[in-house]
């Protein structure tokens, strides 16, 4: 019994590092391919099961938890009671800054979760080193700042203030003043593609590479001013939310969305994505909170309650805050997201933005004043890798990372919705023509469509009844012709084919030069 | 006490009374705690909370490195959630190492410089690998070092052009036929150094018969070897007479090459446009094939055996098996001229050819378009090429006197590599071969910059190919269907076999 378990367990493993099926071997003919084909699976496999037993046995950290009896519920636990269980180097990552006069605060993190960097609304930009909690750097910019993120590095961040974005060192020390962007409200930064990407007051989204400081893709949204801008981390896909309920997700090469949901039946206040890629949350003023499957682009949840911001962590929880509360929900094995913890602020707090630090089971609250942040178990990802982000690396190996991810910096062609679609073949759709009776079908659509179409009634007669039959004729003729003409087309072409006509027709000396592309 | 009591003051906590506390194992709890509280309704009452609670927590000394000689600490974490866009990632991989390849591929090491005429053969050591044995057209044998590109040594002695070289199986003997109606042995040096010129006569034999030899190849295993001339004669070191001769035809023989699997079948092609099978154990020869045009040579598959290569005048390379030489298995097509020499790796892998048309072209041996091409302004005419025995470099031969070092992989490393080094480059290696079918990385890799007439004849080739093939539709077209039957490629250039 035991053995089945262990290798059910295993067997799950492996497939998490399968990525996807293999191929069909049986339906190929040619029997090179076929054996090189199948070397090429095995391989996958040994690989596979080799990442799978390291996991199992290799893996340093050991995931966070939170485990109630019988009856408890787990969000009736406080972070007093968590913080007395647990050690003092995890208490320590529960603290609160208070900065009451310097606006609500915002918050990011590197992508190790060691450096934290945070602007208060008046102009206060601190960045901080979570693992000393020393602030490496505090300057008060003197206007307003409305978001700020970190750059691939902890040694650059941009700051969106009150006419521009700034990037700044950690030192302190501006670096560059992006005039292009405008009044940006939300800003986002693209870790592979080294895109600084940006959502302005006029609701104009612009992507600006930080490498060579050119500017992408500047387009407008149609949609209006947005304030809710968030970046899909498994296929760098930029979404935002407008005041009209949409949902539009928009890549750097082309103008128009590549995706516009109707999401909410008032102004979106907040979304975010699951690390997995294809879970997005959405919340908005209709009081709903919305756990959209983006693969078939529907609701898969409906939860009620407000939340000005949400976040995912790299677990899978799900954080909301509206006003002084905060609330995590969790994912059980049904797929449904219940209640896991909650988190009451005082009184007066009205929380702005929430964050999940990475590699961490820390949440921060970046509120009205100030900073927070307490411990959520089980949410972050206990075992990080240190060539992709490491919170213990040193100088060299900060130095080394940098150049090696420039090197492999993703030009902006290549972000798509199916970011697994690289190098794979197109699928080459023969358009279908329609059948005659579709096309009859919208014909008569059409021509219905004109009849109905009401016409003004203009003073002065010139609205005589002749003149009005008459304009509703033409009405009517304008759609027909359109289907006319597309007939003709037709017709021309049948009439091209019918020119090369088929072998049989034609006498026998004639029948070796048919051409063999038709026949 | 025996009911659980709710607090209604912190309504945050749920507690329990003792007598649940039986009831949890220990080893459940691993923080597991109980503290007292104080109470309602002014009974004590002893109050518990019971939960599991871990959180992440690192120290940093599991993380980082005790002493500063020692390695930094890596952890890895292969789930492929923490790698977003992993694909785009890699074929951004495979485009760098493609450019890098490209940046790197300087093919050409060095020219031996020495010989006064052109040169008509090159053999090589098979015991050892760094030196090189050159033939020119005016007599001159020199054996070269091939780090050094320097001569070590001359055997002068042959009146004539020099036609053929080879060494024996130990590696201690060297044997040169020419066009002066002789064939001699000389001794080799040991490869302990020793840069004698000429100190001792190194010459062991010379042997003169009736006609100018064309070709000479040496056995695999064994003590023969054989010319080729007006007719096939097979030697024996000691016999200043050949041991036994093959004749098939009244024409010449081109050249000769034993089979490396069996010592004693070898393969020849004559100026009547025929490949001949011989097996030195039956006194008659075993299989003949005539083709369209004349071979130049032929090379045997060291790892498959029963295949061999020809190396032909119309510009094409023709694998056969021996076994079934009514068709050919692979034609390979890419030199715009005739192609003179050829020789396989010891990979059995790939073969390198050097063609009348100045260029020297590495094949895949189941490709039909080569992989690499050489040349240079100064290399004319290329008469002979040799695959190092190490597989990582080509030695040729040419019309200009020189002999010409070039690597085998353009774009590989020299010298010692390193073990990470090692790693990156098999990764480039593997991961280019993962997207070469895509077409940014596909032209890059594909790009070659040929010397403009060969450019120019590629094309007119192809001209000349597209039309006689359109001609050959028309003419189908116009007969009876069915009078003109369709042959492939393969089996077009075979005239006929002959038993």
């Amino acid at each position: 019994m035991e053995i089945h378990d262990v290798s059910d367990e295993l067997e799950i493993k492996v497939k998490k590092y399968q990525r996807g099926e293999g191929a069909d071997l049986e339906s190929l003919k040619d029997k090179k391919l076929k054996g090189q084909l199948a070397n090429k699976e095995d391989l996958f496999k040994k690989s596979a099961n080799a990442a799978a037993k390291a996991e199992k046995w290799l893996m340093q950290t050991e995931e966070g938890r939170l485990e109630p009896d019988g009856l408890e519920k787990t969000w009736r636990f406080s972070q007093q009671s968590i913080a007395n269980e647990v050690d003092v180097a995890s208490r320590k990552n529960q603290f609160d800054l208070v900065l009451p006069d310097l606006g609500p605060y915002t918050l990011d993190y590197t992508s190790s979760g060691r450096y934290m960097v945070s602007a208060g609304r008046k102009g206060h930009l601190t960045i901080i080193d979570l693992h000393t909690l020393k602030p490496i750097k505090d300057m008060q910019v003197r206007e307003t700042v409305r978001d700020v993120v970190f750059l691939h590095n902890e040694f650059f961040f941009a700051a969106a203030q009150k006419k521009y974005t700034y990037i700044y060192n950690r030192a302190g020390t501006e670096l560059h003043c992006l005039k292009e962007h405008g009044a940006v409200l939300k800003l986002q930064f693209l870790k592979n593609h080294f895109l600084l990407s940006s959502i302005n007051k006029f609701g104009h989204l612009h992507y600006q590479d930080i490498t060579t400081g050119q500017m992408i893709g500047n387009y407008r949204s149609g949609l209006g001013r947005s304030d809710v801008l968030q970046l899909n981390p498994y296929n760098s896909v930029l979404t935002s939310g407008h005041s009209g309920g949409t949902v539009s997700m928009w890549k750097p090469t082309t103008p128009a969305p590549l995706v516009k949901m109707l999401c909410h039946r008032g102004p979106v206040t907040a979304i975010a994505f699951h690390p997995n890629g294809h879970l997005m949350a959405t919340a908005g003023m209709d009081k709903k909170l919305k756990i959209w499957d983006l693969r078939k682009y529907e609701a898969i949840q409906t939860l009620p309650g407000l939340a000005k911001s949400l976040d995912f962590s790299q677990k899978g929880m799900l954080a909301t805050s509206t006003g002084s509360f905060v609330q995590v929900l969790a994912a059980s094995d049904s797929q449904e997201y219940s209640r896991y913890m909650i988190h009451t602020m005082a009184k007066g707090y009205q929380v702005n933005k929430v964050l999940f630090r990475p590699y961490e089971d820390v949440l921060g609250i970046g509120h009205s004043n100030g900073l927070s942040s307490i411990l959520i178990p089980g949410s972050g990802e206990p075992n990080f890798d240190s060539w992709v982000a490491n919170p213990y690396e040193t100088s060299k190996q900060r130095r080394e990372k940098e150049v090696r991810v420039l090197l492999d910096k993703l030009p902006p062609e290549s972000i798509m919705l199916d970011p697994t679609q690289i190098g794979n073949l197109r699928n080459t759709k023969k358009k279908e023509k329609p059948k005659q009776h579709e096309i009859e079908a919208e014909k008569a659509a059409a021509i219905v469509a004109a009849k109905n179409v009401p016409l003004k009634k203009k003073t002065k007669g010139r609205s005589k009844p002749s003149k009005v039959t008459r304009k509703k004729q033409e009405g009517i003729e304008l759609a027909k012709r359109s289907f006319v003409e597309q007939n003709k087309e037709d017709g021309v072409m049948k009439k091209k084919q019918k020119r090369t006509t088929d072998a049989s027709e034609l006498p026998v000396a004639l029948q070796p030069f048919v051409s063999r592309k038709t026949t | 006490m025996a009911s659980p009591v709710w607090d209604n003051h912190l309504p945050t906590q749920l507690c329990f009374t003792t007598e649940r506390i039986g009831v949890f194992q220990p080893f459940l709890a691993t923080a597991y705690s109980a503290f007292h509280q104080n109470v309602v309704d002014n009974r004590l009452q002893i109050k518990l909370i019971i939960m599991r609670v871990k959180v992440i927590s690192r120290s940093a000394d599991e993380f980082t490195r005790e002493r500063s000689n020692d390695l930094q600490r890596v952890s890895r974490n292969y789930d492929p959630k923490l790698r977003p866009q992993e694909k785009a990632v890699e074929y951004v991989r495979a485009l760098n190492a493609a450019k890098l390849d490209k940046v790197f591929a300087r093919p050409f090491i060095g020219a031996m410089d020495g010989h006064i005429d052109a040169i008509s053969s090159i053999a090589k050591n098979p015991s050892h690998l760094k030196g090189i044995f050159s033939a020119s057209m005016d007599g001159d044998i020199r054996l070269w070092d091939i780090a050094s590109r320097k001569t070590v040594c001359q055997y002068p002695g042959h009146q004539g052009a020099v036609r053929g070289l080879t060494v024996s199986t130990d590696g201690r003997v060297l044997v040169s036929c020419g066009s002066d109606c002789t064939v001699r042995l000389w001794r080799i040096p040991l490869a302990s150094g020793i840069e004698s010129d000429d100190s001792s006569d190194k010459s062991l034999a010379t042997y003169v018969w009736k006609n100018a030899f064309w070709a000479v190849d040496h056995q695999w295993e064994g003590n023969l070897f054989a010319t080729a001339g007006a007719q096939v004669d097979i030697w024996d070191h000691n016999r200043s007479q050949p041991v036994n001769n093959f004749e098939w035809g009244n024409d010449t023989v081109i050249s000769v090459r034993f089979n490396p699997g069996e010592p004693n079948i070898l393969a020849t092609s004559g100026s009547d446009r025929s490949i001949t099978i011989y097996d030195l154990r039956t006194s008659s020869p075993a299989r003949k094939l005539i083709m369209r045009t004349k071979t130049n040579s032929i090379a045997w598959n060291p790892m498959e055996p029963m295949n061999f290569t020809a190396a032909n005048e119309n510009c094409n390379c023709y694998s056969f098996d021996a076994r079934k030489l009514e068709e050919a298995k692979c034609v390979h097509k890419d030199h715009v001229s005739a192609v003179m020499d050829i020789d396989y790796s010891p990979t059995g892998r790939e073969f390198v050819t050097g063609s009348y048309d100045r260029t020297v072209r590495i094949f895949q041996y189941n490709g039909g378009h080569s992989r690499e091409i050489y040349h240079t302004k100064r290399m004319q005419r290329v008469f002979c090429v040799k695959f190092s025995c190490d597989a990582s470099y080509v030695i040729s031969g040419s019309d200009d006197t020189n002999l010409r070092l070039w690597k085998a992989k353009a774009s590989e490393q020299l010298g010692v590599i390193l073990p990470r080094e090692r790693k990156k480059h098999e990764y480039m290696e593997a991961v280019k071969n993962r997207y070469k079918h895509l077409p940014e990385v596909k032209r890059i890799l594909r790009h070659r910059h040929l010397p403009k007439p060969i450019y120019k004849a590629g094309l007119l080739r192809r001209t000349m190919a597209d039309a006689e093939k359109r001609k050959e539709e028309r003419r189908r077209a116009h007969s009876a269907p069915g009078s003109i039957p369709r042959r492939s490629l393969r089996k077009n250039r075979i005239i006929q076999e002959i038993e």
